[in-house]
């Protein structure tokens, strides 16, 4: 096979490149997101039932998330925060970046209508303001709600509610105020609400 | 394809169709093509290669030569062995991909001509490549254990290290089994597919027992004096099957104890040690292992029986074009696992694209995440992220690990869900749906 001139160029500058002490360079952004699919789904789709959807969260909360995830004082997790730590700052924002950009898949789940119509109510009255659009919005540091897994959903507000994930001020005071008025239930109404979003 | 024009080209392999009688090639033709890539093997490293080449550039021809109709994941069938899952929950077919366009040839690819660039199949004749991927799994070394072969496995002593038939079988002698009956597992020395598989397998087959006939024992005959996941393994045997006391569920021997097996005894069901005879009322004998038959039959091994490969893209180093992913390939310090296939096809499914559009190949980062389940509810997990050195793979420094020997019971309940999330995702990853 006949090499041309492109290629041969494109060897010796390989051939230099490895040659050398340090490796330059960062992974792109797709294969990076790619390395994600086995637990959060292709292109940050998951099929569920427990790990999250990316696809489609703000860069913002995206970036938030990991960075914390390295912090042993930051977000509580089973898994993440050990994988966290193998990314760069430049790395995370590379894969915020792709996930922010795909269009998220909304499942169907099963669900309690009758909850579910109870939680829509409640959304609208304690979460609208920063949770836009039903939860169908991921601005800023606000996650994807509508649609997310109700399992994820589950174990998330857990860990808000139980102290081992802290909440923004904001959230605080209306999480607070929606149990004090709604009782304990009100939660899971809430999350078979954004359950049944499609 | 540098040096070789389209037109050129197809004169070159239309030549080779005429020739050959079934002319699969004229078949790969057919479309506007950029590069006709071969693969050699349908299971985790291969479809998944496969489906990611298509989703880089559609225009690729991509084939997948594979011996069955369908792929059954090793991962979750010891949920099978169990009863905790159906056989066919684990069983995937090529639908997805071929709705992508990918082609898949249900064959045996018995060899790779690396000059003439075609892989040699028993039915259908030569098949031309552009670039060729190897994802054949592992082979067995069946002549380290006397007496156990091929059929013996298929028929009475299951491996079940091939998910399939032989899962099957081994959930079937269990609920044949009488309580007070004995299982004896032996795991295979290193290196082999699955680091943490054998010992989940005897949490799987010990879960099965505690509900079903709480009177037999699990021995496990060791090749290994230490395993992956050992620490949190032998906690969760303690928490639920009663390790290190006399009504233990599980015994493990190890290697320098006794452990190393010789042989099998197939007509007194029994199982020969280096020291000590064992008879079990059921056997699962997991032989020590080298990379799949078509990379001897290839040249593409080492002395080891593995195939070393550049590590930045997984091309061989012993033939040019032809690509070696998954447990086969030489991809330490990635463990041979389904999460390290996967990632090891992506990459080079990348690095196959670039070279096929005269591009160089990009900068490789990989990912390995393992979950075992000791329970239903109690998940444990293994994780590492990986980049690339300018030479080899190489660990990040501060990543990965195992779950923390503290973790609440709370916690191995959710990295049990986690774990079935994963199979969901990754299978859709692999084949696509």
């Amino acid at each position: 096979m006949k090499l041309n001139k492109k290629v041969l160029g494109l060897i010796v500058l390989g051939g230099l490149a490895v040659s050398g002490n340090s490796w330059a360079g960062t992974a792109s952004a797709l294969d990076l997101a790619n390395t994600c699919a086995g637990c959060h789904g292709t292109d940050g789709n998951s099929t569920g039932p427990a790990t999250p959807t990316l696809a489609g969260i703000s860069s913002e909360y995206f970036k938030e998330a990991m960075l914390n995830y390295q912090d042993p004082e930051g977000r509580y997790s089973t898994i993440m925060s050990r994988i966290a730590k193998g990314y760069t700052e430049e790395e995370i924002d590379l894969m915020a970046g792709y996930f922010a950009k795909q269009k998220m898949n909304r499942p169907d789940q099963h669900f309690d209508k009758k909850q579910a119509k109870a939680g829509a109510k409640l959304h609208k009255k304690y979460c609208e303001k920063c949770h836009e659009d039903g939860g169908r919005s991921s601005e800023d540091d606000a996650g994807m709600l509508a649609g997310q897994w109700m399992e994820y959903l589950e174990f998330t507000m857990a860990d808000f509610t139980g102290g081992k994930r802290e909440m923004t001020k904001k959230m605080k005071k209306k999480v607070q105020k929606m149990e004090k008025d709604k009782g304990a239930n009100a939660m899971n109404e809430l999350i078979q609400y954004y359950g049944s979003q499609k | 394809m540098s040096g070789i024009s389209r037109r050129n080209f197809i004169q070159i392999t239309g030549g080779a169709a005429a020739v050959s009688t079934m002319g699969f090639s004229n078949i790969l033709l057919a479309g506007k093509s950029a590069g006709n890539v071969v693969i050699i093997g349908g299971g985790v490293g291969g479809a998944t290669a496969a489906r990611y080449i298509k989703r880089a550039d559609p225009a690729v021809n991509v084939t997948i030569i594979e011996p069955n109709a369908n792929y059954y994941t090793c991962f979750m069938s010891n949920e099978v062995i169990s009863g905790e899952r159906s056989l066919d929950s684990i069983k995937f077919g090529y639908k997805n991909l071929e709705s992508m366009g990918v082609k898949i040839v249900q064959d045996y690819a018995s060899n790779i001509d690396a000059k003439k660039k075609h892989v040699v199949t028993k039915k259908s004749g030569n098949i031309a490549y552009d670039r060729c991927i190897v994802s054949p799994g592992v082979d067995f070394k069946w002549e380290t254990i006397g007496g156990y072969d091929a059929e013996v496995a298929a028929n009475q002593i299951p491996h079940a290290w091939k998910a399939g038939p032989q899962t099957a079988l081994l959930h079937k002698q269990l609920q044949a089994m009488k309580d007070g009956g004995t299982v004896i597992i032996a795991p295979p020395p290193n290196p082999f597919r699955c680091p943490p598989g054998p010992y989940e397998r005897a949490c799987q087959i010990a879960h099965y027992l505690k509900n079903n006939k709480p009177k037999s024992k699990i021995l496990i005959l060791d090749a290994k004096d230490k395993f992956s996941k050992q620490g949190l393994f032998m906690q969760g045997w303690k928490k639920h099957y009663g390790y290190g006391t006399d009504n233990s569920l599980i015994e493990w021997v190890k290697g320098a104890e006794g452990g190393i097996i010789e042989g099998v005894n197939a007509k007194t069901n029994t199982v020969i040690g280096s020291v000590d005879e064992y008879k079990g009322d059921v056997i699962n004998v997991i032989p020590a292992q080298k990379a799949g038959k078509i990379a001897f039959n290839a040249g593409l091994v080492n002395d080891k029986g593995w195939c070393p490969v550049n590590q930045q893209t997984f091309e061989s180093t012993m033939h040019k074009d032809v690509y070696v992913i998954g447990d086969s390939s030489v991809a330490s310090p990635l463990p041979k696992s389904g999460y390290s296939a996967n990632s090891e096809a992506k990459v080079c499914a990348a690095a196959v694209v670039a070279s096929l559009q005269g591009k160089p190949a990009g900068i490789p980062t990989l990912v390995n995440t393992c979950y075992s389940l000791i329970t239903p509810d109690d998940g444990i997990s293994v994780a590492m992220v990986y980049n690339f050195d300018g030479k080899k793979i190489q660990k990040v420094k501060g990543s990965g690990g195992l779950t923390p020997m503290d973790s609440s019971e709370a916690v191995r309940k959710r990295e049990a869900r986690y774990a079935h999330s994963w199979f969901n995702n990754i299978t859709s990853d692999i084949f696509g749906g």
